[in-house]
């Protein structure tokens, strides 16, 4: 492709409300387009690995932020930590470490000078070789924090891969909901695809993430999952769209077949579910096709 | 609390049926439960629950300002901060607020004082009443806005701490979001599907209950599809299934329309009972 030569170009796909078929889409997507990397940002509870099964070629540590560590021996339990600390994190000098926002702030105020900011290993991200390609991915630890971080550093990485190997696509799993793990999936993409349900809850999720698309200024996209268990519903996404000039690029219609490939660990193309199969390629084409 | 209970309701992936479980167990208790969506960045319960918006609050995040006319650009405020939200150029100070957590770490150590902070607004804390005597508090992130964790600490704060029950509908996921919804509360009934991705993200969902100490338990939804690896988890790990829901059309077709389980299938409304009594012998006597 031509533009290999230049930047590669990124799509994110999200969807606002949880479950509602991202990494799905994902899966087939990373079939069905050439010469991409994948990139899974939803980095707190990533499943595209199940579907890909990946061969981690690299894997790195990765550090979010840091943790007060306090010698208690030295401690003499003054309180000027817990004074200060806004987060109620740290009482005589033993430091909670889910309430701790890991600013500093009691290391810096300690006049005894013995609380020590440490380096915590909160995770760990990954290139990998699949049967689709590369891919790059993370695990973040049990309970920690820095997601965002974690998915500025696997789209980084994703980046470096794509540009060695003058890839001309990165397909990005984005997370669910509207915040830091999401803007920081979003920033600087050159287009989003929103898959959404007809459901109310569905679509007032989609409501704000397309809401987020905008204020970001970057071009979106829908697409409707099991368009077909409501129909009144579909419509009124249909609607809506139109009402706010946003291309809608297909609907996706319930089969139990998903699951099957899911369980199997399979995109639906390879398992070629009826129906569902053809409505993600056509999908596929009006979004990667110009 | 001897008489007060909490109850989270939580999941590692989303759309397994968080809402469902938390807005039919709050209509199926006795009157005057408090009720705490805490997915403040999709939240949905108020779909179902219909609530009677009463009070809305605006929650904001301190964030630093510098006077230029104090500040000698030393760069302490510089240093100090973890997060580059505030950084020294030459002689200039730029503050990045949507990097700011809030510390006070510039304010504290700023030796001429040249910082004072603003209450820079995130998002709202919204409350009301619901049928069956329900209080509803709602928290919302505004749009753009990339920090969810300060909005629910405000949201628990703005909860009465003398309600009897208190339930929570947690965010997807297990970062700070999660946690923050989690951390305090008694029990936590954990949503998931018998899907690979449903089992993958439970077992992340189980590691931040036991970091956190939480007793918990697991409710299957659409429990007669995908395959038999949740049980077998369960099983292996000797967590209590609470409860399976099948998947039944009528029940899917009112959640679509914002319709309450509990509406479609009333005979639910007991179990629902009895799963909140079990819960409530586990949490207080163990």
């Amino acid at each position: 492709m031509a533009e290999a030569k230049t930047s590669p170009r990124q799509l994110t796909i999200i969807s606002g409300k949880g479950g509602t078929g991202k990494t799905t889409l994902t899966a087939a997507f990373a079939q069905l387009t050439e010469n991409k990397v994948m990139a899974d940002c939803d980095v707190d509870a990533a499943d595209l690995h199940l579907i890909l099964e990946p061969t981690i070629k690299k894997s790195v540590p990765f550090y979010g932020g840091r943790n007060p560590v306090v010698d208690l021996d030295a401690c003499t339990k003054c309180g000027v930590c817990t004074e200060v600390c806004r987060f109620g994190a740290i009482h005589d000098g033993v430091v909670d470490l889910f309430a701790c926002d890991h600013c500093a702030l009691c290391a810096h105020a300690c006049p005894e000078q013995v609380i020590k900011m440490e380096d915590a290993h909160s995770g760990d991200w990954f290139v990998s070789e699949t049967r689709f390609g590369p891919m790059v991915h993370a695990r973040l630890g049990i309970a920690e924090e820095n997601s965002g971080k974690l998915v500025t550093m696997v789209r980084k990485e994703a980046m470096e891969v794509a540009k060695k190997g003058s890839r001309s696509w990165i397909i990005i799993d984005g997370p669910p909901g509207v915040g830091c793990p999401v803007t920081a999936s979003l920033a600087g993409v050159d287009k989003v695809l929103v898959i959404t349900e007809p459901t109310l809850s569905g679509i007032h999720d989609m409501e704000r993430v397309l809401s987020l698309a905008t204020h970001f200024n970057i071009p979106a996209q829908v697409c409707i999952n099991k368009f077909d268990i409501h129909l009144a519903n579909t419509r009124q996404i249909e609607a809506y769209c139109l009402e706010k000039g946003i291309e809608l690029v297909g609907k996706i219609p319930f089969h139990r077949g998903v699951i099957e490939a899911m369980v199997n660990g399979k995109t639906v193309i390879e398992t070629d579910v009826p129906e569902v199969a053809p409505a993600i390629h056509q999908i596929w084409e009006r979004v990667m096709g110009e | 609390m001897e008489n007060t209970v909490t109850i989270t309701i939580a999941s590692g992936k989303g759309g397994t049926g968080k809402t469902l479980v938390a807005t039919s167990l709050a209509l199926s208790l006795p009157e005057g439960v408090q009720f705490l969506d805490c997915d403040v960045e999709a939240p949905n319960s108020h779909i179902f629950l219909n609530p009677q918006w009463e009070m809305e609050v605006p929650t904001g995040l301190v964030v630093p300002r510098v006077d230029e006319s104090v500040c000698t650009a030393c760069g302490e405020c510089n240093r100090v901060c973890e997060f580059k939200a505030i950084v020294v150029i030459v002689d200039k100070v730029l503050v990045f607020d949507e990097l700011c957590h809030g510390c006070g770490a510039c304010t504290y150590i700023c030796p001429v004082d040249a910082i004072t902070e603003i209450e820079k607004p995130i998002g709202v804390i919204r409350k009301g009443s619901a049928r069956n005597g329900i209080h509803f508090l709602q928290g919302l992130l505004n749009i753009g806005e990339p920090m969810a964790t300060p909005i629910i600490r405000r949201l628990k704060k703005e909860a009465s701490p003398v309600a009897k029950i208190t339930l929570r509908d947690a965010p997807p996921g297990t970062s700070c979001p999660v946690i923050e919804s989690v951390e305090g509360s008694d029990y936590t009934i954990l949503v998931t599907e018998p899907t690979p991705f449903g089992l993958n993200d439970l077992k992340l969902s189980v590691g931040v209950c036991r970091e956190l100490n939480v007793p918990l338990g697991v409710i299957i939804n659409r429990a007669d599809v995908g395959d038999a690896g949740i049980h077998a988890y369960c099983r292996e790990e000797g967590l209590p299934i609470l409860m399976e829901i099948p998947l039944i059309r009528e029940v899917a077709e009112g959640y679509a329309n914002g319709v309450p389980l509990i509406d479609v299938l009333p005979q639910y409304r007991d179990r629902f009972q009895e799963l909140f009594d079990k819960i409530l012998k586990e949490v207080r006597h163990g």
